[in-house]
């Protein structure tokens, strides 16, 4: 089992590079750059810039020296928000996405497991139609309308009520602030497991083990969750590893909506403004994270499953 | 050479009939289906039968118009006075489009590989298979956003890029399902008459793939139709005057305080298109899963 961890982890870090060289050179290769101004600048000026940056050096050079700098923990300066570094700038957003990622990502598998297995058992009855349809609404509905209408709801029109809360903004991450975007970040995910819980546990229902389970006469909840459940969990165990990996780096729709200073705005803005070393930084941590992920899920199905652990 | 062996032989009926039967009697898959067909029709043919264009402005009004039989404007007009109902059914247009061109990519891209990984095995698998493990690794999202950035917002590289995302699911399915297809009697039949290898992967492996992939095939139509809305929401969609339903739904949330119907009415064309393709692909499934028999 060791020796499989371990070339997961060597995997990863060839898999790192190839990453980080594609994005290095797909950023560069294109025209414009980030101190493409409105306002035309002096070409003095300019070059300063760009020797500032080290941006006038053969594009090899500067990916050796990314590289270099990169392998010493330094993810480089970043081109817009002066005197800060990319690592400075992730330090700061990547804890209040974490935070919003790990309550959402919670409250999802608190929501969707249970409704996923109210509704297997009690399959094709009204209370299964309920909960389908409500969680096929929360997967078609995009978190940009959800979260729209919900700042829309309690933030104007319940404005004079008890149940007012702040239609966006951060403010140190007080509790009235977190509630709206953790809810909308949770919701499509509340949707999916659901629907995924649902599916498997009805498959698991049909099992051999769980015929010869209810035939030894063991009570019906014995059987749901010391038997069924394990086998059941195992296909959202696969699909939380990515999408843990993904939320905690951010969700760049409610981020943006709820003007939240997390990793996932940080992008977009560096994405839209072609700030080089950020957009590269978020990239790496959250290529990163997805390989961690991915051996920690390996790890849970073999504590799951004893066909895997046996192999 | 008749497929009649003896008279009074029963008529066989292939797994596509059968299935067929079993679709057809599950509702919510035909209503679905239904709802689908009309929406693409719709989408195809309607905006020539409206008075308005989708991107012609009605200068008498430009302002958001409550629907107006008398001037043609059915569903009224969007905040600069142009026809909400032409600008809904174009944006389907471009929606349905982005979300079938991105998953044909996936499909041919993930059915080429997936079956020559599956059916050659050994070293060819193996390496295929642990290049589709180092792409799963790579943050799409991002790579995607970078490239709508940096290349500019081009509808073709849209689909490309997306499709470049979503071959890598596609592939696991049709290797495993190949796998299990490589040592039935027919493959053996099939070589032992001299079938060279691309022969029987064309003719025997991917047309009984096809099943499974099919389903995934409906569901990745509309989730191929949501991460357009995302894009369009971070600005990076299909560019204005042209439209999707992306564009328009976040255009419509942000004026959703003062006028809802700009975000109603392409959401709820949005949302009953998602819900049709999760239903019909549940039907789909039950009527083409080989387990469930």
């Amino acid at each position: 089992m060791w020796s499989h961890l371990l070339r997961r982890v060597l995997i990863g870090i060839p898999t790192l590079w190839v990453i980080i060289t594609i994005c290095f050179f797909l950023m560069r290769l294109t025209p414009g750059g980030p101190f493409d101004f409105e306002a035309p600048v002096p070409p003095e000026i300019m070059a300063n810039l760009r020797a500032r940056y080290h941006l006038d050096e053969p594009l090899w050079q500067q990916y050796l020296s990314y590289i270099w700098h990169l392998l010493q923990g330094d993810l480089g300066p970043s081109f817009k928000e002066k005197d800060f570094t990319v690592g400075e700038l992730i330090a700061q957003s990547l804890p209040v996405s974490f935070q919003n990622g790990l309550s959402a990502m919670v409250l999802a598998l608190l929501i969707g497991i249970p409704a996923g297995i109210f509704a297997a058992l009690r399959q094709n009855k009204a209370s299964d139609y309920v909960v389908s349809g409500l969680s096929m609404t929360g997967i078609v509905v995009p978190t940009f309308v959800t979260s729209q209408l919900a700042i829309l709801i309690f933030g104007v029109w319940l404005k004079d009520t008890a149940f007012h809360l702040p239609a966006g903004g951060w403010d140190n991450g007080k509790f009235q602030n977190r509630i709206l975007p953790v809810i909308c970040l949770a919701l499509p995910y509340i949707a999916y497991i659901a629907r995924l819980m649902r599916g498997s546990m009805i498959e698991t229902l049909r099992a051999n083990f769980i015929r010869t389970a209810r035939a030894k006469g063991l009570p019906y909840h014995a059987i749901i969750v010391r038997h069924a459940l394990k086998t059941a969990l195992m296909p959202v165990v696969t699909y939380l590893g990515p999408t843990t990996a993904f939320i905690l780096t951010g969700s760049m729709v409610i981020e943006t909506i709820f003007q939240i200073p997390g990793i996932g705005r940080y992008f977009v803005l560096g994405a839209l403004n072609r700030n080089y070393t950020l957009v590269m930084g978020v990239t790496i941590v959250s290529a990163a994270l997805i390989i961690l992920m991915n051996i920690l899920v390996d790890l849970i199905y073999r504590v799951l499953d004893p066909k895997v652990r046996h192999e | 050479m008749s497929d009649v062996i003896f008279e009074g032989q029963p008529a066989g009926r292939s797994l596509w009939q059968d299935a067929w039967h079993r679709l057809s009697a599950n509702k919510a898959a035909v209503v679905s289906l239904v709802i689908l067909i009309v929406i693409a029709l719709v989408s195809i043919f309607g905006p020539y039968f409206l008075p308005w264009r989708y991107d012609e402005i009605d200068w008498n009004h430009v302002e958001a118009l409550p629907p107006n039989f008398a001037l043609g404007h059915y569903l009224g007009t969007d905040t600069v006075g142009r026809d909400l109902l032409a600008r809904t059914l174009m944006g389907g247009r471009v929606s349905l489009t982005v979300g079938l061109l991105a998953t044909s990519v996936a499909l041919i891209i993930g059915i080429t590989v997936g079956s020559i990984a599956g059916f050659v095995g050994a070293r060819v698998d193996q390496a295929l298979m642990r290049f589709v493990d180092i792409m799963y690794v790579v943050p799409f999202t991002f790579l995607v956003i970078i490239l709508m950035v940096m290349f500019g917002r081009n509808f073709v590289l849209m689909f490309i890029a997306i499709g470049a995302v979503e071959w890598l699911t596609m592939a696991r399915i049709v290797r495993g399902q190949t796998l299990t297809l490589k040592h039935k009697e027919f493959i053996d039949a099939a070589r032992a008459s001299g079938g060279s290898t691309t022969n029987i992967i064309l003719r025997h492996i991917i047309p009984n793939v096809l099943g499974v992939v099919i389903v995934y095939v409906t569901l990745t139509i509309p989730q191929v139709i949501l991460f357009e809305s995302f894009l369009s929401f971070l600005g990076l969609g299909v560019q204005e005057p042209m439209t999707s339903w992306g564009v328009l739904i976040n255009e419509g949330a942000a004026e959703l305080e003062i006028n809802p119907r700009t975000l109603i009415v392409p959401a709820a064309f949005m949302t009953i298109t998602l819900f049709c393709f999760n239903f019909l692909g549940d039907g789909l499934r039950d009527a083409l899963d080989p387990n469930d028999r």
